[in-house]
């Protein structure tokens, strides 16, 4: 009788919580991506007809649909490398002997991290204005014509991935800074002794015991940059030529912009699944390489 | 302070009676100072005001009808009149107007009135209106050789190429953002051709008239007219229209006091407004604003309506355009001596006569933006036209295929 009525007891109110709160949200929305659930079945449920799989079938063959993945995974396959190579630079230069003011630093580089996204987009747009822009200007020194960073196609998403990496990198610096703190020191000290380079003691040594530091890394930042949604949205709305309209973005102005809750909720669970497979994907491609090592 | 808060919280006596009032943004805040003067006329009637924010009001009136909390009276723009009239929520208010001694239909502006009715029922009643128009440097438009705005589109083209042989490769003639609508639908709904079939089931955008004005609205960005630039890349259209970087712009009344109050005192007498130019002279444009109505549901349509009749009143209108600048919807409070000689308003009282309304569905806003993506495409990513016109009706008729559905069900019981 003890162990098992008892645990259930004691995990109960957990289970309760997290069913009312996300499981039973979760099963509501994939009813609702069943249905053409929209402003008119607002008014009377009466309007609401069951479409079974046609939103999923129709969000397949809609261009739109198909240019937000391209774009999200333009994002993702740029941004998410970019950004935690520059993390780990930021956490080697961080760890370094040879740095001062560590503690200074530290809170420089993870300061845009907890900044207000809407009030540095204000301060990024100014950077890349065409004519006043920061970087424009600078980039007329060394004989490059302004560059229209936001209102061509071929630029803005650029702009954004680094907006993004701009705004995110100092998190992942942390875990990383903390994962190069605990590498034992005898290790660097027997590679100096054998006479290593700096370069083939980041090869050997940094980088394969910082692995599952970066496993973790590279998981959160994926799964992250997936959901794309905040950066277009405060610097281009998702423009121009829906250049920067991610898939999350996309399903926003679907259910909260035109109220198509149906389709939104087809579009959410589409994404759900894509970020679930990859992460399965990376973790998989993670572990086989502890096998063999 | 603690006894205020008390009595707030007290249930109302039986013979008071409060009316709750959501109003947004500049006028939610204004509007609270022709509260009193109502309140002392009706002494058993209190307004309970509730400001909303423009950006949230949208979601908020939504989910206020999902949950059955709306107010009895309501500031609504009058894009989403046909929204909420499909949602049911709106009271029907024909049968107070008409015993109505205050509001006198023949007295507002028919092309703002008539974006009330919806399937010949009167929904609400035009608080305040605005139109665009437009905006200009009159010493830039002088220094091309222009005394006067140009009143048909043949001369504004010519003006804007004059201006621009004048201002070179740095500056244009005029700003049309490219994430804005409106601009594009001034222009194509003063064409004859209707933007949506007859009962608003299917897209008329291949028209010849959306055609004349689809190809004016994207010539300007071929012809180096107008930059190829959306809002956001803006930094400050007030900086930028005082730096000349454009002659043209196509606004709404908010920013006369926004120009009067932004712009260099040099600036001061070098700018005007002029009704927009029409293909072949007259031009009209979309006659917008906001209604006050009333909700289906609300236990006080009485004593809200008492508000919304005294809102309307012709002295209570003229104290609300003195408060907020916004232009009154009645003829006959244009004709008060300060209104009639302001010369900035003036052209928007000549283009509200002849304003129309856009298309009645629900879906009408999602339509606007992307017939301007369509624009979009053909200006930025160089589309050809018949094939983005094309795909643009495509589009719209899907998006308004549930709209025909309902129709339909309707018409077979």
């Amino acid at each position: 009788m003890k162990s098992p009525t008892a645990g259930w007891l004691f995990v109960a109110p957990a289970l309760i919580v997290i069913g009312v709160f996300f499981f039973l949200p979760v099963l509501a929305a994939l009813l609702l991506s069943f249905t053409d659930f929209d402003l008119y079945a607002l008014a009377d449920i009466g309007n609401l007809r069951f479409v079974g799989l046609g939103n999923y079938i129709d969000l397949l063959q809609t261009p739109m649909f198909w240019k937000s993945l391209v774009n999200t995974f333009y994002f993702v396959l740029v941004g998410v490398p970019l950004s935690i190579a520059v993390s780990l630079g930021a956490a080697l230069l961080l760890d370094s002997k040879l740095a001062r003011f560590k503690g200074l630093y530290r809170t420089a580089l993870f300061a845009p991290v907890v900044t207000t996204i809407v009030a540095v987009a204000v301060i990024w747009r100014y950077f890349f204005h065409t004519r006043y822009g920061l970087v424009n200007y600078t980039l007329g020194f060394i004989g490059i014509d302004p560059i229209d960073w936001l209102g061509d196609a071929d630029w803005s998403m650029p702009t954004i991935i680094l907006f993004a990496v701009w705004k995110n990198f100092g998190y992942n610096m942390i875990i990383l800074l903390a994962g190069l703190q605990s590498i034992p020191q005898d290790l660097y000290e027997a590679a100096r002794i054998d006479g290593a380079s700096f370069w083939r003691q980041l090869r050997h040594i940094t980088l394969p015991m910082l692995k599952p530091t970066m496993l973790l890394v590279a998981i959160i930042t994926t799964s992250g940059y997936f959901q794309l949604f905040a950066e277009p949205y405060v610097m281009t709305r998702g423009g121009p030529l829906q250049s920067t309209t991610s898939v999350l973005y996309f399903m926003f102005e679907e259910g909260f912009r035109w109220w198509n809750l149906g389709r939104a909720s087809a579009v959410a669970f589409l994404l759900f699944l894509l970020i679930l497979g990859i992460t399965a994907l990376m973790l998989r491609i993670g572990r086989r390489g502890e096998d063999s090592a | 302070m603690i006894a205020a808060l008390v009595s707030a919280c007290k249930p109302a006596a039986t013979d008071h009676t409060t009316v709750s009032f959501w109003a947004m943004g500049r006028e939610g805040e204004v509007v609270a100072q022709l509260l009193p003067e109502f309140e002392r006329r009706h002494p058993t009637i209190h307004v309970d005001l509730q400001q909303l924010p423009w950006t949230a009001a949208h979601e908020k009136l939504l989910t206020a009808f999902a949950g059955d909390a709306l107010p009895d009276i309501c500031q609504l723009g009058n894009t989403w009149v046909p929204e909420f009239a499909a949602l049911g929520a709106l009271e029907p208010l024909d049968d107070r107007v008409s015993t109505s001694i205050t509001v006198a239909a023949s007295d507002y502006f028919p092309g703002i009135w008539d974006t009330n009715v919806i399937d010949d029922v009167l929904l609400g009643v035009p608080w305040y209106v605005d139109t665009r128009l437009l905006f200009y440097r009159k010493d830039l438009l002088a220094a091309a050789g222009y005394d006067a705005a140009p009143t048909d589109w043949r001369e504004w083209r010519a003006a804007m190429l004059a201006i621009k042989s004048k201002t070179g490769p740095d500056a244009y003639s005029i700003l049309l953002p490219l994430d804005e609508f409106e601009p594009l639908l001034m222009l194509a709904i003063q064409q004859d051709d209707p933007l949506l079939d007859d009962r608003g089931t299917r897209g008329n955008f291949e028209s010849a008239g959306f055609r004349e004005a689809f190809d004016f609205y994207t010539s300007l960005f071929a012809d180096d007219l107008a930059p190829r630039m959306s809002d956001t890349q803006i930094s400050n259209v007030w900086n930028e229209f005082a730096n000349g970087f454009f002659t043209f712009y196509i606004t709404g009344p908010w920013n006369i006091g926004e120009f009067k109050r932004r712009l260099p005192a040099d600036l001061a007498d070098k700018w005007m407004t002029a009704p927009l130019p029409g293909l072949n002279g007259r031009g009209g444009g979309v006659a917008g604003g906001t209604s006050l109505v009333l909700f289906r549901d609300s236990p006080n349509k009485d004593a809200a309506w008492l508000l919304i009749e005294y809102f309307s009143e012709p002295a209570v209108q003229l104290r609300f355009h003195e408060l907020t600048g916004d232009l009154p919807p009645r003829r006959s409070v244009w004709d008060d001596p300060g209104l009639a000689a302001d010369p900035y308003a003036r052209a928007f009282r000549e283009q509200l006569e002849h304003a129309k309304g856009t298309p009645k569905v629900a879906e009408w806003e999602r339509i606007a933006n992307e017939m301007q993506r369509a624009a979009e495409r053909v200006v930025r990513g160089g589309a050809d036209t018949d094939a983005t016109l094309k795909a643009l009706d495509a589009e719209v008729d899907k998006i308004l295929e549930k709209r025909r559905w309902l129709l339909e069900q309707a018409m077979t019981p």
